[in-house]
């Protein structure tokens, strides 16, 4: 008599196999399937109170195939990398890098709810891939604009202090090898579209 | 001398410009030879890793490409600022743990002419090297102005101790590195508990209450530890504590006035260097009250900048400062 397997897209929920797409998408050597839902990481997670599911939960979310409802959690945006959880782990998962995984499909996948995180990172891109070097004055302005207009009286002090101490430039710096830069980014582009 | 690589990363240049001139100023008194990276770009910080994987790392690894083509003798790169540090540890790292990454990266670099044998180059902090290749006995030799009297808090932030790939630090959580570097240089150094807690990172940008209570609980800890000032390693660490100290106060309704340096603005001091050539003058939380119980003075900031706030009263009766969770604060602000 053999036995049947069952493949997990014969019961029902096609993402089941989510936890290896999570990890294949990740910089490492994920160890995402490892976790043994201890709860390490969230009790050692300094911003863990404004996270709508502690890193555990999202994980065990992830493997139960979750999809929407995992790539929608605020919980990868409101992670600070700060690693204490990456250093904490008994299984050594590579919590923080899991979690730039899943802000990279949510922008893809356009289910993060709030748009003030992705469009800083954004933006923070946008400056480099045009310049080679950070800019902070053009993100700040930008930012602020379309997220925190309200902010911007407040914060005008803090900023205008920035450019007085010399702490910040108002033209932005630009690498010599900018199109080398455009040219190879452009191909990496090109990359992750093939594997993914 | 100790001859390096340098990747100093945007922030040296902008927001830490005060870690740069004081590194600069420095250098020759530690026979530290800083060979910058001709052409370096931006390192992504922790904004690219979370929008295109390949990319984020095609990104850092320029970097790696261009240093080594460029190595003079050395194999090293020192990163003084942490998010770079980490940046280029990480890709590092990873090439090496997953060969695939390193594969489509030297594909994407082959474009551009460039590429990079993940591993050939060793990445460390500016820390790492004045600690344990020029050493704490050189840098005591050098010290013509003990920082006598001065209570220092040493603060390390997170992405310098974590998640190590090396294994550099004492320890990825409570690193004895800085404490020791700040008593070599006559300082008196508290044990302060939340050395490589986190200052909110880019939080400030994107959830600017998360950011503030990871702050407030910074300053309230070095505060009830009466430091004179905190000390710091890391660009973002010094940005965020210093610039939105008076944000977080006013968030929290509360009165702190923690002034916080880089650790190599100390050691010019220590050093017998000026303080303008130092870049002390640069912050927005005054440090000079602080500087004054060494003998040291600042020329005040010129006129029209935002005026320095009050010394705060000590007025709060708490026990040891523990880390907090948001939804406490009404216990801190009364």
């Amino acid at each position: 008599m053999t036995t049947e397997i069952v493949s997990p897209t014969e019961v029902g929920n096609p993402n089941l196999r989510f936890l290896e797409e999570v990890s294949a998408a990740t910089a490492g050597v994920s160890r995402l399937e490892m976790c043994i839902q201890c709860g390490t990481c969230g009790g050692s997670c300094p911003p863990a109170a404004d996270m709508d599911h502690t890193p555990r939960a999202l994980f065990a979310m992830i493997r139960a195939g979750m999809r929407e409802e995992a790539l929608s959690s605020n919980t990868p945006w409101i992670c600070v990398s700060c690693y204490h959880c990456v250093v904490r782990c008994p299984q050594e998962v590579h919590i923080a890098d899991v979690m730039y995984t899943l802000k990279s499909m949510a922008i893809r996948a356009k289910l993060y709810k709030d748009s003030t995180a992705p469009d800083f990172s954004q933006t923070f891109v946008d400056m480099v891939e045009a310049y080679g070097r950070s800019y902070e004055f053009g993100l700040a302005t930008r930012h602020y604009l379309k997220h925190y207009p309200l902010r911007l009286p407040g914060m005008a002090p803090m900023g205008l202090g920035m450019l007085s101490k010399k702490r910040m430039d108002i033209t932005p710096r630009r690498i010599e090898g900018i199109e080398q830069l455009k040219t190879v980014l452009a191909r990496a582009k090109e990359l992750e579209l093939e594997a993914a | 001398m100790t001859h390096y690589l340098l990747y100093p990363g945007c922030s040296m240049e902008s927001s830490a410009i005060a870690y740069y001139d004081s590194l600069m100023a420095i250098r020759e008194t530690l026979g530290l030879e800083l060979e910058e990276i001709h052409d370096w770009n931006c390192c992504g910080a922790t904004e690219y890793l979370g929008i295109n994987l390949i990319p984020a790392y095609t990104l850092i690894s320029r970097n790696l490409a261009l240093a080594a083509q460029q190595t003079n003798g050395t194999r090293t790169v020192v990163a003084p600022c942490s998010a770079c540090y980490l940046n280029l540890a990480k890709a590092n790292h990873f090439m090496l743990e997953r060969p695939i990454l390193g594969v489509r990266v030297n594909e994407a670099l082959a474009a551009g002419g460039l590429h990079y044998d993940p591993g050939s180059l060793q990445i460390r902090h500016l820390l790492d090297v004045i600690i344990n290749d020029i050493g704490l006995d050189a840098v005591k030799s050098k010290v013509v102005r003990p920082l006598k009297g001065l209570r220092v808090a040493p603060y390390l932030g997170c992405m310098v101790p974590r998640p190590d790939y090396d294994h550099r630090w004492s320890n990825p959580e409570y690193p004895n590195e800085l404490d020791r570097l700040l008593k070599a240089l006559g300082a008196e150094v508290i044990d302060f508990p939340l050395k490589t807690h986190c200052c909110g990172g880019h939080m400030t940008q994107i959830g600017p209450a998360t950011a503030y209570e990871l702050i407030r609980r910074l300053v309230h800890a070095a505060d009830q530890y009466h430091a004179d000032l905190m000390v710091t390693l890391c660009p973002m660490c010094q940005l965020n504590v210093d610039a939105y100290q008076g944000e977080t106060n006013k968030h929290f309704k509360t009165n702190y006035h923690m002034p916080i340096v880089f650790f190599t603005q100390l050691m010019g001091l220590a050093f017998g260097k000026d303080p303008v050539e130092l870049g002390f003058g640069k912050e927005f939380v005054d440090t000079r009250p602080a500087l004054a119980k060494i003998g040291v003075e600042v020329p005040p900031p010129p006129a029209g900048e935002t005026p320095t706030p009050p010394k705060p009263k000590r007025a709060k009766k708490e026990g040891l400062p523990m880390p907090r969770m948001s939804g406490e604060e009404e216990e801190v602000s009364s």
